[in-house]
Order: structure tokens, then C-alpha cells, then sequence
């Protein structure tokens, strides 16, 4: 499982405890402590918190989130530990010694209460004008510790503006608890650092550089934040209104394509088990709200990896037959729009290292209202498209101005799981009852698209392709599975050789294609520094993904979120993978159907150049 | 400024060279001549100084670091400021003494803001003390170095809580950490650190010249030695004081000649209100404790103004960080508004008390755990006052 990285930036107190030998004992050691009572025994430096939890002692907290690093200033988590005069946080005390915890004596109880009466005597707003309602941990404590009245009053009146600023994310600080989950998201997890705490006293504020508006800083949409924040103060920007009325419209043709990760997130919003497969029941929920088609995003993500994976050996081709060391490697991937933003504000010098191929889902926008809108015979100025994604930066993709290649703003809004299972929820329906439906044609095939969704899938479904396309034989890998692509490690580095090559590509036998994988934005900055320190040179291809654990932990999933969560989104999609017939994109049959009646001359060629590639922005950190 | 009434340490003109004596000696034998001393700490919490140093002493690093804190913020105290300006040398040889002790080899003089004026003369000194190698690589000619950097504080109350001023050394915020660990093992970047009160410094200076023993005749069995006061308020002779510990109120006011007193603020804003009827408590860490602090009200003063002005600075100094204080504070001094304003049950001042009972032990630091102070002591003992007035 993936563990928290913690960075230089997080101060000394933050960190883990290190425990020293012959201080407090061997690493590892089991040490007793008395809770409420009755011994346990855990291994030295476990906190208060993880001792309770593991025992199944249940204790409330706000600003602990188990992917950051600590903060203990919530307080609602202080227990009485025997010899202490105050309460220590259970979240932050490492047990280092044999000590007697109360977690339910008066003082903790009444202490507890007091810090909620206090939180929500602040906190603006009521519950049934929220979106977090129902699934908000203030919500939660309030119901846990029976408030059933304003012990110091309530705000009436609000102090912050909403930020609405930004494509992707929006600030609501008047709903804000400053657990600073979002500041330690941001700088710590990835390594971002768009929010900090301003100002003190009752005046501190969850701000942004200069208090500027967060689509003037250097934030790069990727909502991590928003899953991380307890209550509605932040969430992303909602284009459902509008969606609901192109449906409405019987003029408007309303396509949505669907990807990988939603499905494997959205049961979690009706109750399900993290892991839990939606694919075909969604398929059916969106034709009962009335989308006229639903198209699988897997088919653009193979149809990504056609054209990624030519550009590779273009690229590779160029260095190595015509000479030209002017070609930049590794070639770095470009379907995560959150790492896009992030490297054109933190590495706008190394933007030709991107792949310029368009995320899947702005191909996906390109070929509808294009080969499709042929196909079906419909005009584009009346296609409405609608794209599902784990993720909030893709709300800012598909606004960007050069996303327009159709002729037409390709991809109209970019819709997160949380916001489809609130769409799912308001026409009626529980979506795991559902019957199953297949996705519309002519894109209903799915090659290894799938796999996109977790850290490593990218990078494994070009190698699958781009192997098979030079050798004529299928990866060298148990049944595809390119083991060393998968898994949670933050940065993670394999190789594979081509030998026997075709003769097109002689000039790579004997390369052994080495790739890199990171996630999170803190691991591409390690990829990054590495790349400006020189220290990439034999890496040929480099997948990133800006959220951690890739897609299915994108900013526009269900919340809450942990690593164990991911782990199992992650299993699901890979399980469902296993099953498909076919692994390789360039089989799969909606992508021949495409270059051989669309983009003619294949890939990386005049028309898919138009369509399905694009540019970046050097935007550097200071933005005017 | 001089200090008013010179006694035990501060009475002495050639003080010894207790710095010669220290590095001369085994450093675990200075740690232990100020345990046996009974020295506790003089910035307010009062630990036991001998007990931090061994902690730091023993603590497993490369690197270690001494701490002046001569942030000085509490409202009513300026004994520091005379302590910098005019024993100088009690302050940084005990820096430097302490150094040795716990095995640093380099100490910051963290001075608040508002004393810059002194940043010169402070530095010049420190330059003094290089060229008589008393600072700086092998002092006095032992195998032992140590030196001295002054860094100025940004104006912020809660950067003299010492895990918050280790953050504002390390250029971040001035925040209070996470405790445990604590700083005599994980401290200025992570490594052992030991902070102390400029005060704690001098005597420790002077401990080392006239030996434990004579020390500890001073004071109280719990609370050896004398104490610098800075008394400010309703009296004739306000200024600093030394007093041996176990001195009564009512004989600091009979010293300062204070008339018709209500009450005395011990402790500074965040120090306890004592009215007349326990005047003949004693300033010692057993009974009433203070980082110096005592002022002074007599009967003409409104005791609500008081808290007022008490909790107005809280709300302002609060670092924000944690909810009983962030919060907390505004709830009580909300509560004195409205008192003020006539619109306030009794029994919603006792559901602060309670809220402030609550700060005092689930704050993250002792900023807010002390904030409450004053409204609980003031709300004990002149709640009818109060109430009545209105
Ligand atoms: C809000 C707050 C402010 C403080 N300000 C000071 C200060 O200005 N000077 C000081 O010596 N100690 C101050 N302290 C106490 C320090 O945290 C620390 O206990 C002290 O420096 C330790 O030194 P000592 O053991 O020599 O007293 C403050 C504590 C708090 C909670
Ligand atoms: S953030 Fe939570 S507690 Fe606040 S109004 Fe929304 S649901 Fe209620
Ligand atoms: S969206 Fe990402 S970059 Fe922007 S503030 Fe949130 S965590 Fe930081
Ligand atoms: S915005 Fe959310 S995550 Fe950030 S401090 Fe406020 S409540 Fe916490
Ligand atoms: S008690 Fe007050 S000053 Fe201390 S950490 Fe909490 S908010 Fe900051």
C-alpha cells in the first residue's frame, strides 16, 4: 500500500517519531499501554489514535487524515493519559512507554463538546443547503455527540466571498474548519503549495498567495484538497445545472463517455464497497437520465495510446536513425491535465519533454463532434458532450482555449463521479439495482484503455502496444500483465528489451526500453529534478499521473478517500481488465474502424496532429 | 532602569568567573550542581532546569542547541530587558555555560522585536567575548566551542512559547508544535534543544560561581532562590524586583507602596487575579506562579475593563492554529460584551468558566491553556462585582 510521503517541507514536529534504539528501545518492540482499562500491547511509537483504532476504540477526529502528515490542531481528538495535566491529542502522542489512556472520562467528553460547540458556533451555513450533506465529518460529530443546540450561537452572517474563480475548484471559507488537510494536501502530497494559513487568531484564513483568486495562483486543479477537506468548504465546480439542461433540450444530441475510474469509484456514493463494479449499470443510469449517447472513454485512451506510443518511436527513431540529439527523451505523458498545469508552472522549460498528444478525453471530444457526428449524421453545433472523470482538473482542460479542434469546444463540461451520483440520485434512481447496458457504438470496444485509471496503466498499455508494434509479438508477460507498472510505490522505474524486432524497426534492436512511472505530484517533482540534474538520460518514456494512485484517487472521486480505498478501486479495474478479450489497444476493433475510415493516414499524421494533439503554456509561478 | 531591590544574585559586584569554573569541570557535574540547585525555569512554566538539561545532555545527536528566549512578551514583564541591558555577561556565559553543559555547539539569543534597540550593544558584546575567548572556537583555551547568534523576533506573543519560537527560528510561521517530542530531543531542525528564560541563565550563572547549596538557603524548599519581579500598576514604586520566593503579596505591596488594593494580576494576562483575601499567599511555583509578572489594581479600577483588556490580547495573540483557543478566546471576551451590554446570564458566564476549564486542558499550547486564566480567576472572585455594577 502506498504510504504518505512526508517532505522536507513538513515541519520537524510533523514528521514520524523516530524512535532511537537504547532511548526507547528496540524499533519494533511491543510496548503495554492501559486503555480505558484494559491492556494492549503495540509496537513502540504507535500513536494513541492507531492503538484505539486497531482495538476498535473509536475516536473522532478532523484534522487527521491518515494520507498527511500530522497536525493536531483540531484538538477533537484529546484523550486523558495518566500523569498528564492537559490532553494530549491521540492523533500526534506516540506511545513510547507503558501509559493509561481515558478516551471517555469527563474532561475528555466535555472537551470534546466544547471544541464541536465551538467549530460549528463558526461555522456559516446549515446542512440542508449543503452539498457535503450527508457525507461531512463536522455533519457526522454533530449527530456523534447529540448537538441539538448552538451552545455559543451560530454565525449568521458570512465573513468570506465563495472563490469561484477557478474551472475546477471553489472556496467556501465560511464553511471551513481550518484542519489544514488541505494546506498539507497541497504542500506536502503534492508539493504544490497554492494554500497556506494567513493571518492569526480568529482572523486566520485558509488563503492563496496575495489572497489572489485561486485560478490566478499557481493551484493545478487537481482537487486533491477537496478530498481531503472534511466539510463543503471546498468543492468542484459543478456544471451539472447546465447538463441537465442540454438534456432538457430535445434539440441537443447529449453524448457523455465515461472513464475507467468513475466506475470503479461510484458505488461508493450508494453505499457500496470501495471496489465495487458500476461499468454497465451506469451505462443504464445515464440512459434513464436521458444522455442520448454513452460512450466508453477506453476507447480514447487506446486511441492515446496509438498515438503516444508512435510518437515514442518517432522520437526514438529521429535520435537514433537521423541523429537528431536535438529530440527530447524521456517523452513524458500528458493524459493527467492537474501534472500538465503542474509542470507548466514549476518546469516551463521542459514542456518538450511532454508527449503532445491530448488527454483521452479531449481526443474523445475531438472525435465526436468530428468522425462521429459524420457517422451519426448529426451536427455538431448540436452535440452537447459531457465528460465523466475521476477528476477536477479536467474541468479546466476542457476549457482551455486551445481545446477547440472540432471547430467547436470539444468536451463541454467535465462532470466528477461525485457530481454524477448526485445527477444518479436526483432522477430517482439507485444505481446498484440497476440492470446492465453495453456502451453505445461505434465505440463500444475496449482494448487495454481500462488500465488507465491506476498509477502505471498508461505505461502499460503503451508498452503493450508499442512492443507489439515492433516486434509482432505480444509483451513478454504473463497474460499482459506487466507486473513492474503496478503498485502504489511513489516513483517506480522497469525496463523491458526488444529483440527480434521487425525489419521497419531494426534500429531499436537490442534497446532495452526503460520507463519510469511516478504519481502525485511530489513524486514528479523527484522525476523532474532528477530530469534537470541530468540524471534521466537512459529513460525513454515516463508516465505521470498529478493525484495519488493515479485516476482512481483523481480529485473528482467519492470521498473519503485512503490508501486502502485506492487499493481496492485499483484491484477492481485491474480484475475487470483481466476479463476483457482483448488487452492491446491497436486490436482493438473501434480503433482500427477510426484509421481506417477517420484519421487515414494513422496516427501522428496530418489529421490526428489536428484533432489530437496540442500545445502547452509556459506559465511559470508568477502569474500576473 | 535599574532593578529596584538587589538581593542574592544580582547584589554581587565582581561576580566570579563561573564561567572558567564550568568548562574546567565535567559537564555532567554543571548539570548536576543545577539539579541539585533546585533552579526551575524562569519564563513562567517553571520546569525544573537541571532535569531539561540532562534530557538534552543525554539525548542522542550530533548537534544540540541552546535557546535564549528573550521574547519577553507577556504583558507586564520587563525584568529580561534589564537583565540584557545590564548583566549582559550573566546572560550569554550562562548561554554558553549551558552550553557546555548539555554538549551545544551553538546557542541563539532570540530577542524580541520591540528590543531591538539593544541588537547593537548585545552584538558588540558578543564580539567582546570572541576576542577574550570567552565565545567562539576553544574558549578559555579548553577544547570546547560554542557561539552565539542574535536573531530578532517578529512582534508575535506566541513566538515566546518555545516550540512556536524553534518554528519562527526555522523561518516558519510562529506555531506551536506537537508535544511530545519535545525540544530537548527534537528541536531547532529536529535536533536536541534546550530553551530557557534569559533570566534562568543569569542564576544559572551565578549557581555555578557560589555553588548549589548556597543557592537553595534562598527561597522555598520547592522554589529555591529569589525571583525577578516586574511590578507595574496601582503603586508608587513601580520597577523590578528580586525577591526570595515565599514573599507574601501583601509584602511586595508593602515594597512597591501600593494603597487600597482590589487585586493583584499575577503572572501577567495569562498569570491568576488574587483579591484582597489571599494576599497573604506567597509568590513561589507551589502557590501563586509568575514568569515575573505582577500588576497592580486598586479599588477604583473596573475589573471587567480588566478582563477585557486581558482577553482582547488573546484574541489577538492567538496564533490561530487550534480550536479551543482560536476560538475560545473570542467565546469569553464575546461574553464580557455582553455583561457590558446587559444581555448576559449568570449561567452563561459559568458555561465559560466551563469552556475555559476546557481550553486550560485541550489547547495545543500553553498560550491558550493559560488564556483562560483571568476570566476564571477574575469571574471567582468579583463575578457580583461585576454583575452588580451593571
Ligand atoms: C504564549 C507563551 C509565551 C511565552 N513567552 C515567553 C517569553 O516571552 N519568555 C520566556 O522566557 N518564556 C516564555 N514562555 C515560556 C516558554 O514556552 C518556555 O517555557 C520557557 O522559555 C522555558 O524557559 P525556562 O524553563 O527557563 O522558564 C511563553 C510561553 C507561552 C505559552
Ligand atoms: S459542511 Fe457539513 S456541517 Fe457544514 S453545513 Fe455542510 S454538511 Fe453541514
Ligand atoms: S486543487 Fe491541488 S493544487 Fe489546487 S489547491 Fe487543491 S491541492 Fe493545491
Ligand atoms: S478548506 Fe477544508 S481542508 Fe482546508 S482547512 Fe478548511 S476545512 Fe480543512
Ligand atoms: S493554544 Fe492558541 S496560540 Fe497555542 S497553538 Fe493553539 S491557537 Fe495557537
Amino acid at each position: 500500500m502506498e504510504k504518505t510521503q512526508h517532505t522536507h517541507r513538513a515541519p520537524v514536529s510533523h514528521q514520524p517519531l523516530v524512535v532511537e534504539k537504547g532511548n526507547l528501545g528496540e524499533i519494533g518492540s511491543l510496548v503495554e499501554v492501559e486503555i480505558n482499562g484494559i491492556p494492549y500491547k503495540v509496537p513502540i511509537g504507535t500513536t494513541i489514535l492507531e492503538a484505539c483504532r486497531q482495538n476498535n476504540i473509536h475516536i473522532p477526529t478532523l484534522c487527521y487524515h491518515e494520507d498527511l502528515c500530522l497536525a493536531g490542531v483540531c484538538r477533537i481528538c484529546v484523550v486523558e493519559v495518566e500523569g498528564m495535566k492537559v490532553l494530549p491529542t491521540s492523533c500526534t502522542f506516540p506511545i513510547t512507554n507503558r501509559i493509561k489512556v481515558r478516551t471517555t472520562s469527563e474532561k475528555v467528553r466535555k472537551a470534546r463538546r466544547h471544541i464541536l460547540d465551538l467549530l460549528l458556533s463558526e461555522h456559516y451555513g446549515e446542512c440542508y443547503s449543503c452539498h457535503r450533506n450527508g457525507n461531512c465529518e463536522l455533519q457526522t460529530l454533530a449527530k456523534e455527540y447529540g448537538v441539538d443546540f448552538y451552545r455559543f450561537g451560530h454565525i449568521t452572517e458570512r465573513r468570506h466571498k465563495v472563490d469561484k474563480s477557478s474551472y475546477s475548484v471553489i472556496r467556501d471559507m465560511d464553511k471551513c474548519i481550518l484542519c489544514k488537510r488541505c494546506v498539507r494536501t497541497c504542500i506536502d502530497l503534492q508539493e504544490v503549495g497554492a494554500l497556506e494559513a494567513t493571518q492569526r487568531g480568529d482572523m486566520t484564513t485558509i488563503s492563496t498567495f496575495l489572497d489572489k483568486p485561486l485560478a490566478d495562483v499557481i493551484c493545478i486543479n487537481c482537487g486533491q484538497c477537496i478530498n481531503r477537506c472534511p466539510t463543503a468548504a471546498l468543492k468542484a465546480n459543478d456544471p451539472s445545472d447546465e447538463i441537465w439542461a442540454a438534456i432538457d433540450d430535445p434539440e441537443m444530441h447529449v453524448v457523455i463517455q465515461t472513464a475507467p475510474s468513475p466506475r470503479s469509484g461510484i458505488g461508493e456514493e450508494f453505499g457500496c464497497e470501495p471496489g465495487t463494479s458500476m461499468t454497465y449499470k451506469l451505462n443504464t443510469a445515464l440512459r434513464m437520465i436521458g444522455f442520448d449517447a454513452v460512450l466508453d472513454t477506453n476507447f480514447s485512451a487506446d486511441l492515446t495510446i496509438m498515438e503516444e506510443g508512435t510518437e515514442l518511436l518517432l522520437r526514438l527513431k529521429k535520435l537514433l536513425v537521423e541523429g537528431d540529439s536535438s529530440v527530447k527523451l524521456p517523452q513524458f505523458t500528458s493524459c493527467s491535465p492537474g501534472w500538465i498545469k503542474y509542470i507548466e508552472h514549476f518546469y516551463p522549460d521542459f514542456l518538450d519533454y511532454l508527449s503532445s498528444c491530448k488527454s483521452p478525453q479531449q481526443m474523445f471530444g475531438a472525435v465526436i463532434k468530428t468522425f462521429y457526428a459524420q457517422e451519426r449524421n448529426i451536427d455538431p453545433n448540436k452535440i452537447v458532450t459531457v465528460a465523466l472523470m475521476p477528476c477536477s482538473a479536467k474541468k479546466f482542460e476542457c476549457n482551455r482555449p486551445e481545446m477547440t479542434d472540432s471547430g467547436f469546444k470539444d468536451v463541454d463540461y467535465g462532470l466528477t463521479t461525485r457530481e454524477m451520483a448526485q445527477m444518479i440520485r436526483e432522477a430517482g434512481l439507485h444505481l446498484p439495482e440497476l440492470q446492465n447496458s453495453a456502451f453505445d457504438e461505434p465505440f463500444g470496444d475496449t482494448g487495454s484503455g481500462l488500465i488507465f485509471g491506476a498509477t502505471g496503466g498508461v505505461m502499460e498499455s503503451a508498452l503493450r502496444t508499442a512492443y507489439a508494434l515492433v516486434t509482432g509479438r505480444p509483451v513478454p508477460f504473463e497474460n499482459l500483465q506487466i507486473l513492474p507498472c503496478r503498485g502504489f510505490e511513489g516513483v517506480r522505474e522497469a525496463s523491458v528489451l526488444l529483440e527480434n524486432v521487425l525489419p521497419d524497426w531494426s534500429f531499436l534492436e537490442g534497446v532495452n526500453l526503460k520507463f519510469m512511472i511516478a504519481h502525485g505530484t511530489a513524486n514528479a517533482k523527484k522525476v523532474m529534478d532528477a530530469l534537470a540534474r541530468g540524471e534521466l538520460k537512459d529513460i525513454h518514456f515516463v508516465e505521470i499521473m498529478a493525484c495519488p494512485g493515479g485516476c482512481i484517487g483523481g480529485g473528482g472521486q467519492p470521498i473519503p478517500t485512503s490508501p486502502e480505498i485506492r487499493q481496492k478501486r485499483a484491484e477492481l479495474i485491474y480484475n475487470e481488465a483481466a476479463d476483457l478479450e482483448i488487452n492491446e489497444s491497436f486490436r482493438n476493433p473501434s480503433i482500427k474502424y477510426i484509421y481506417e475510415k477517420f484519421l487515414t493516414e494513422g496516427p501522428c499524421r496530418h489529421l490526428s496532429h489536428k484533432l489530437l494533439h496540442t500545445h502547452y503554456v509556459k506559465r511559470g509561478k508568477y502569474i500576473d | 532602569m535599574p532593578i529596584l531591590n538587589k538581593l542574592v544574585i544580582f547584589d554581587e559586584n565582581n561576580i566570579e568567573d563561573s564561567l572558567k569554573k564550568a568548562i574546567s569541570s565535567e559537564p555532567q557535574d554543571v548539570v548536576m550542581e543545577i539539579r541539585e540547585s533546585g533552579l526551575k525555569g524562569r519564563g513562567g512554566a517553571g520546569f525544573p532546569t537541571g532535569t531539561k538539561w540532562l534530557l538534552a545532555r543525554s539525548a542522542h545527536a550530533d548537534k544540540k542547541f541552546v535557546v535564549c528566549n528573550a521574547d519577553e512578551g507577556e504583558p507586564g514583564t520587563f525584568k529580561d530587558r534589564i537583565l540584557l541591558d545590564e548583566y549582559t555577561k550573566l546572560v550569554f556565559e550562562g548561554m554558553v555555560i549551558a552550553g557546555y553543559a548539555i554538549g551545544a555547539q551553538k546557542g541563539f539569543l532570540y530577542l524580541r522585536g520591540e528590543y531591538r534597540y539593544l541588537f547593537d550593544k548585545l552584538t558588540k558584546y558578543l564580539e567582546q567575548m570572541r576576542k577574550e575567548n570567552r565565545l567562539g572556537n576553544n574558549i578559555l583555551g579548553s577544547n570546547y566551542s560554542f557561539d552565539i547568534e542574535i536573531r530578532l523576533g517578529s512582534g508575535a506573543y506566541v513566538c515566546g512559547e518555545e516550540s512556536a519560537l524553534i518554528e519562527s527560528l526555522e523561518g516558519h510561521r510562529g506555531e506551536a508544535r506537537n508535544r511530545p517530542p519535545y525540544p530537548v530531543n527534537t528541536g531547532y531542525l529536529g535536533y536536541p534543544t534546550i530553551v530557557n528564560n534569559v533570566e534562568t541563565f543569569a542564576v544559572a550563572h551565578i549557581i555555578v560561581a557560589k555553588g548549589a547549596e548556597w543557592y537553595s538557603k534562598y527561597g522555598t524548599s520547592k522554589s529555591t532562590g529569589t525571583k525577578l519581579l516586574s511590578i507595574s500598576g496601582d503603586c508608587k514604586k513601580p520597577g523590578v524586583y528580586e525577591v526570595p520566593f515565599g514573599t507574601t503579596i501583601s509584602d511586595i505591596l508593602k515594597l512597591v507602596e501600593a494603597e487600597n488594593t482590589k487585586a493583584v494580576q499575577v503572572g501577567g494576562a495569562s498569570g491568576f487575579c488574587i483579591p484582597k483575601a489571599e494576599f497573604d499567599r506567597t509568590v513561589a511555583f507551589e502557590d501563586v506562579s509568575t514568569g515575573g509578572s505582577v500588576i497592580i489594581f486598586n479599588e477604583t479600577r473596573d475589573m471587567l475593563q480588566v478582563l477585557e483588556n486581558f482577553m482582547e490580547f488573546f484574541v489577538e495573540e492567538s496564533c490561530g492554529q487550534c480550536t479551543p483557543c482560536r476560538i475560545g478566546n473570542v467565546k469569553l471576551l464575546e461574553g464580557l460584551m455582553k455583561i457590558r451590554n446587559n444581555d448576559c446570564s449568570l449561567s452563561y458566564i459559568h458555561e465559560l468558566v466551563d469552556l475555559g476549564r476546557s481550553m486550560q486542558i485541550a489547547s495545543k499550547c500553553g498560550l491558550g491553556q493559560s488564556s483562560p486564566n483571568p476570566f476564571i480567576s477574575i469571574m471567582e472572585h468579583f463575578e457580583n462585582e461585576i454583575f452588580s455594577q451593571r
